[in-house]
Parts: C-alpha cells; sequence; structure tokens
C-alpha cells in the first residue's frame, strides 16, 4: 500500500507539473510551519525523510541534537488551490521523527499519533467535528481597535456582504483541499463568522484544522482583509470558540448511542463526560492556551465558564445536542471551552485521553446542570459540586502542571516546554500596564 | 516500486470467474496448467460480492450439468457487465443447439469434454482482445464524463482534472470499477483501505463526501447512497 501511495503521489507531482511540495508541520504551540522541496527531491524525501534544523522551532529544540528528519505523510499529499496558474504547489502534512528514526518527541502530531492508537487499541476510533469561529477585519493597524467589516449580526444576511462572499470562497478552497463544510453562517458579533466542518478521525480532523486556518487567512488577505482566530478580539461581544462535537466509533456502531437510555445515552458516553468533567480543569491550558483566551470564559457571552453538564443548556461545558430523528449515528457530545487558537493535535489528544480515562477507570457521571449557571451564588453551585474552569492563563498553567493525565499524554518534552513558555507568558502579561489600568487610576489615584 | 505494483495491479486483473457445478478436476488443473488465476462462484451474487478490485477479467460458464441454471448466470452477468466482461461457454455435444439465439450470452465456446491445449488457447485468445496480464492492459477507466487513467493516477470530469488525495483516488477508482454495485461501508473499508486502518468505517463516508464535492455539483449524483446499506456509483445494474 505504501509503494503504491508513493506512486500516486510521484505521478501526480508529474503530470500535474508540480513546482514546490510544501512540507508542513506543526510547533508545539500550533503554529502551521513549512518548508519546499523541488520534485526532483520528493521521492527521496518520501524514502527516507527530510532533514532540518529543529533548533529554532518553538518546542523543538534539544539540548545534544538540533537536527530532526521530516517524513511526508503521502495520504496527506493535496495540491494546492491557490498556487500560481502554471506553476502548482502541492502541500504534504509531515511527522517530524529524530535522526534514528525514531517519533519525535516534540512533535504534537506524534502525540495524537499515539493517543488514537491507545483508544483503537481498546476498539474506538475517535471522532470529531469542529465549529471555528472568526472574525474578519480591515488590515490592522498598530495601536488601533480592530475594525469590523461589517455590523451584521447572528444569521444576518446583509446585502452586498463583503464577508459572505469570503466565506464562499473560502469554502470553496476547503472543499477543494477535502474539508467538507456542514454549515456556515454569519455569527452573532460584528464580522464574525462561522464555518462547520463535518466530522472525521481526529488526526484527519487536527490536519484540518491547520489547513483551516491557514485557507480562511489566505482567502481573507487576497481581498485585503484581516482573518484572526483570537479568542476574544473585541471588548463587549462574544469571543471566537473552537466548539467540538465528538463521538467514538466501534466499528460501524456508534458506541456512544444506547436506545433503551431514556436520553439514548450509552455507558461509553456517560463514562467518556464524566473523564472530560473530571479532567476539564487540568486541559485547559491546552484547550485554551493564550491569556486573550480567558477573556472569552466569562459569563454572559454564550462561553462556558462552569465544569457541568446539559442536554440543553449552553452555559454548561458540555452539550449533549439532541441527535436529529433520534438518528444514532448523530449520538454526540459537544464541548465548548476550546478556542481556534489552540493546537488541535494536542487539544484532541488530551479531550480523547480524559475521556478514555473515565471509561477505563468508569467515571460516574454527575447529575445534568440544567439551570442557567450564570444566575446561580457560590454556595448553590458548590452544592451542585459545580466548579469553574480555570479563571486566567496563570490558573490553568498551576492546575495543569499537577496533571498527571496531561504529563503523560504530552509526554515530558512538551509538558515541560508548554509550560515553560506559557509562565513567560504570563509574566510578561503581568508586567504590562493596561489602557483600563490608566483609565482607571491616574486620575483618580 | 512502479514496476512491482503494476505487476500486482496486473496479477489482480486476470482474476476469472468459474461458474461451473461442481469445477471438474480436469478444467481446475487445466487452468492451473495455463497460469490463470481463477474463483469458482456458486451464484450470480457470489460472482458480484467476490469480485476483485479490477473486475472479473473473464468468466467460464459450465453448461454441461446444469445449463438452465448456467444461461441464466450468463445472462445475469451480460446484464450486469455489459459485453465487455468476457464469456466462455462450455458445452456438451448435444447441446449445440442451445448455442442458437444466444449469441449475446458468450463470446466464444469450447466443446466438453475439452482438450486442454485448445481450451487454453481459447481462453487466451478471447482475453487478449480486452487486454490480460501478457498483453496490453487496458488503462482507462471511463464512466460518463468521468474518466480514470489508471497508469498516471490521473482522473477527469467532463475535461476538467481532480484533484484528490490517495485515498480518494483509490475509492473513486474502485466504484467507477464496479458501476451500479451497491458496496457497504465494511467492504469499501477493507477492499479500499485494508482492515488496519484507524479511520474506521465512518472514514468512508467522509472520503465519499469529499468526493461528491469534487465532483462538483452536477456529477455528484454519481455516487448514489444507498440507505442503510451504503453506496452506489453510477446507476442502478438492476434497473431495466
Amino acid at each position: 500500500l505504501l509503494d503504491q501511495h508513493r506512486d500516486y503521489v510521484l505521478r501526480t507531482v508529474e503530470e500535474r507539473g508540480v513546482r514546490l511540495v510544501r512540507l508542513w508541520f506543526t510547533d508545539v504551540l500550533g503554529n502551521l510551519k513549512s518548508f519546499a522541496i523541488s520534485p526532483a527531491e520528493l521521492e527521496n524525501a518520501l524514502e527516507d525523510g527530510m532533514t532540518f534544523d529543529g533548533s529554532s522551532i518553538d518546542g523543538f529544540s534539544r539540548i545534544q541534537e538540533s537536527d530532526v528528519l521530516a517524513v511526508p505523510d503521502p495520504d496527506t499529499f493535496e495540491l494546492i488551490p491557490w498556487s500560481e496558474p502554471g506553476a502548482a504547489e502541492a502541500r504534504v502534512f509531515c511527522d517530524i521523527r529524530s535522526l534514528d528514526g525514531a517519533p519525535f518527541e516534540g512533535d504534537p502530531r506524534q502525540v495524537l499519533r499515539r493517543t488514537v492508537r491507545a483508544a483503537r487499541d481498546q476498539g474506538f476510533t475517535f471522532y470529531i467535528a469542529p465549529d471555528l469561529e472568526f472574525f474578519y477585519f480591515e488590515q490592522p493597524t498598530d495601536g488601533k481597535k480592530p475594525q469590523p467589516l461589517d455590523h451584521g449580526g447572528y444569521f444576518d444576511l446583509t446585502t452586498r456582504d463583503a464577508a459572505g462572499d469570503l466565506r464562499k470562497e473560502t469554502i470553496r478552497k476547503l472543499e477543494q483541499m477535502s474539508i467538507p463544510v456542514e454549515y456556515s453562517f454569519h455569527e452573532d458579533s460584528p464580522s464574525q463568522q462561522e464555518i462547520d466542518l463535518r466530522h472525521t478521525d481526529a488526526l484527519t480532523m487536527a490536519d484540518s484544522v491547520m489547513t483551516f486556518r491557514l485557507v480562511v487567512k489566505e482567502v481573507a488577505a487576497s481581498q485585503g482583509v484581516h482573518a484572526t482566530f483570537m479568542p476574544k478580539p473585541l471588548e463587549g461581544v462574544q469571543g471566537s470558540g473552537m466548539h467540538l462535537h465528538m463521538s467514538l466509533f466501534r466499528g460501524d456502531e456508534n458506541a456512544f448511542y444506547d436506545g433503551d437510555d431514556p436520553h439514548a445515552l450509552s455507558a461509553v458516553a456517560k463514562s467518556f463526560m464524566a473523564g472530560l468533567l473530571a479532567h476539564a480543569a487540568e486541559i485547559t491550558a491546552i484547550t485554551n492556551q493564550t491569556v486573550n483566551s480567558y477573556k472569552r470564559l466569562v459569563p454572559g457571552f454564550e462561553a462556558p465558564v462552569h465544569i457541568s453538564w446539559a442536554r440543553n443548556n449552553r452555559s454548561g461545558l458540555i452539550r449533549v445536542p439532541i441527535a436529529k430523528k433520534g438518528n444514532p449515528l448523530a449520538t454526540r457530545i459537544e464541548y465548548r471551552s476550546p478556542d481556534p487558537a489552540c493546537n488541535p493535535y494536542l487539544a484532541f489528544s488530551l479531550l480523547l485521553a480524559a475521556g478514555m480515562r473515565g471509561i477505563e477507570q468508569g467515571y460516574e457521571l454527575p447529575e445534568e446542570a440544567d439551570a442557567n449557571l450564570f444566575e446561580m451564588d457560590d454556595a448553590a453551585l458548590a452544592k451542585l459540586g459545580i466548579t469553574q474552569l480555570p479563571q486566567s492563563l496563570s490558573d490553568a498553567l498551576r492546575t495543569m502542571e499537577q496533571s498527571e493525565l496531561v504529563h503523560d499524554v504530552l509526554g515530558e518534552h512538551i509538558f515541560e516546554w508548554f509550560l515553560r513558555n506559557k509562565r513567560r507568558e504570563w509574566r510578561d502579561y503581568k508586567t504590562h500596564v493596561s489602557q483600563f489600568e490608566l483609565d482607571r487610576y491616574l486620575r483618580s489615584v | 516500486v512502479t514496476i512491482a505494483s503494476e505487476a500486482r495491479e496486473a496479477r489482480e486483473a486476470s482474476m476469472l470467474a468459474v461458474f461451473a457445478d461442481p469445477v471438474t478436476p480436469d478444467l481446475a488443473r487445466s487452468l492451473d496448467l495455463a497460469g490463470f488465476s481463477w474463483k469458482g462462484v456458486a451464484s450470480a451474487d457470489e460472482a458480484a460480492d467476490s469480485e476483485p478490485a479490477a473486475g472479473w477479467q473473464g468468466v467460464i460458464i459450465d453448461c454441461t450439468t446444469d445449463p438452465e441454471s448456467a444461461w441464466a448466470f450468463a445472462r445475469t452477468i451480460r446484464k450486469s457487465g455489459g459485453s465487455q466482461i468476457k464469456v466462455l461457454i462450455l458445452v456438451g455435444g448435444a447441446q449445440l443447439g442451445d448455442l442458437q439465439l444466444r449469441d449475446d450470452l458468450f463470446d466464444d465456446f469450447c466443446l466438453s469434454p475439452f482438450h486442454p491445449t485448445e481450451f487454453e488457447a481459447r481462453l487466451r485468445h478471447l482475453l487478449w482482445s480486452v487486454g490480460d496480464a501478457t498483453g496490453p492492459r487496458a488503462d482507462l477507466v471511463e464512466y460518463g464524463q468521468l474518466i480514470l487513467n489508471l497508469e498516471t493516477y490521473q482522473a477527469t470530469i467532463a475535461g476538467r482534472p481532480l484533484d484528490m488525495t490517495y485515498m480518494e483516488y483509490e475509492l473513486l477508482k474502485f466504484l467507477a470499477q464496479n458501476p451500479g454495485k451497491v458496496f457497504t461501508r465494511e467492504i469499501l473499508l477493507s477492499r479500499v483501505w485494508g482492515y488496519e486502518y484507524y479511520g474506521g468505517a465512518r472514514t468512508v463516508d467522509v472520503h465519499i463526501r469529499r468526493l461528491r464535492a469534487k465532483l462538483g455539483e452536477e456529477h455528484a449524483g454519481l455516487i448514489a447512497t444507498v440507505r442503510s446499506v451504503g453506496y452506489r456509483f453510477g446507476q442502478s445494474r438492476w434497473a431495466s
């Protein structure tokens, strides 16, 4: 099979006149990295990988040896739809390996591969479908607030809708790159968009999220517009989340579905949810990795604050959507805290591992919290045993540091590097004197 | 690399279906000695189910023991596969009259009991005309406006090139080589991906969805969803 894979890639490069092959991979913070090779080198790259110096890639640096190998995954080979006519380009995602061929411990894609494999060993395939939110702004200028393109609202169909055209073109390019779109619409905030993808297995989806972010930015830039996945770019309106719809399948059967349960949820689904709830605070530094992420996780903007679940309550962390016509295949849970600025490989890995831990150790699912949690005081919440997600990056890092689960899933290298890097980010933020403080205190104190 | 995979493809492509009740030792030995890969099939359903990815290279039908079901089988093969599938009929001397008015159901015949050398010569000649392992190979799969070039791995729809990942290409190839047939997700997964794939059976849905998007609205209907069964490429074989 692998031989034919390689054949297919090499022949396509030849037949379609590909001039440049871009090797893509992801650093620990979730930034897409790329270097280009000429088609002549591709056969060699597919066979042995390409050596490069990893020391300047975030999270790749090591003490003894800085060179690593990028080994293309031929199944992800695709022509890039925005290449110049007559100078076709292609991309292929890579796994990063050490020079001795072992998976490189700093590579997020390998973390997800490992986690997915562990679930498969138990007979489960993990499917995931993200709802990705983002904003279109005019090209940013330093020191100026971001300028929206429109002031439309939820589901608005604005006339001469520049953002609508951008969205349409984006979807066309996504589909060309094998990323099927389920819905797209104008979100609640000015110039805010949402594009919902159809589920795939987690590794494919993590690759797709990386491609998605690039496509959205590319298409916007081609029209002189800036697209951003910053979690909370505008004060006072909703931020951008990445709700994740998740399910486990055993072969053709949805392991989350049980027709005999009053809510059609299986024991597997309940333990998986219990695992997510139990470890939610520990994994939040990964699902919400910026200082800005925590300005989205506040009451009043449809983002979760409390660690709870419910069937039809959007204030909780996990929502169990009612499947259309009770369709067993559509039974799933929606995890609502992550934002689109996270590293999808690491976030998906931790969500899967947390859920699997719940299944393996038979965690009990707490009571459903169907009241509006934002209207309850702390005493009432404490009585229900409902706690809050971390309130800041600093909080989240402290909780993560104590987590054996996060340590085991990420591995020592990424765990340690991530904490160090993010603590520095927090320190930089903490020493910054903001406009808020100047406005509030300069004159009054 | 290329030569090895071509040889493998060629081997797969030369699989014969043998409908006989039973496959006599003489017949089996003749086929084996002549170097053909073959598989006995007891019914049209079985022939459809065990059809290799590249389709049957040819079909041998023994009419000597149960002529009625043998001719019925021949009719089904013609109906479902058209005239591309080459059919060789084995008939007894007293049955030659049965060939009358059935010219559409077979491409050649051989008197049974047969002379092994004659049988092999007829079979080779028959398969030569469609190109078998030793002759020129059919490199194009065409269906309506869809063309797949198996040699270059390229595909076009209405003249427009289709950009696909390898697995999308393999799935489309498999479907286009078996038009009109309904496949379950498990069958597609095992035939196209192989069982070791970690994506699971829903992966098939994902790839079908991608293929439809790439074929474009106009041609997305080439792949039909057969409710609670699976997928079918092109028109149903059984529709009249």
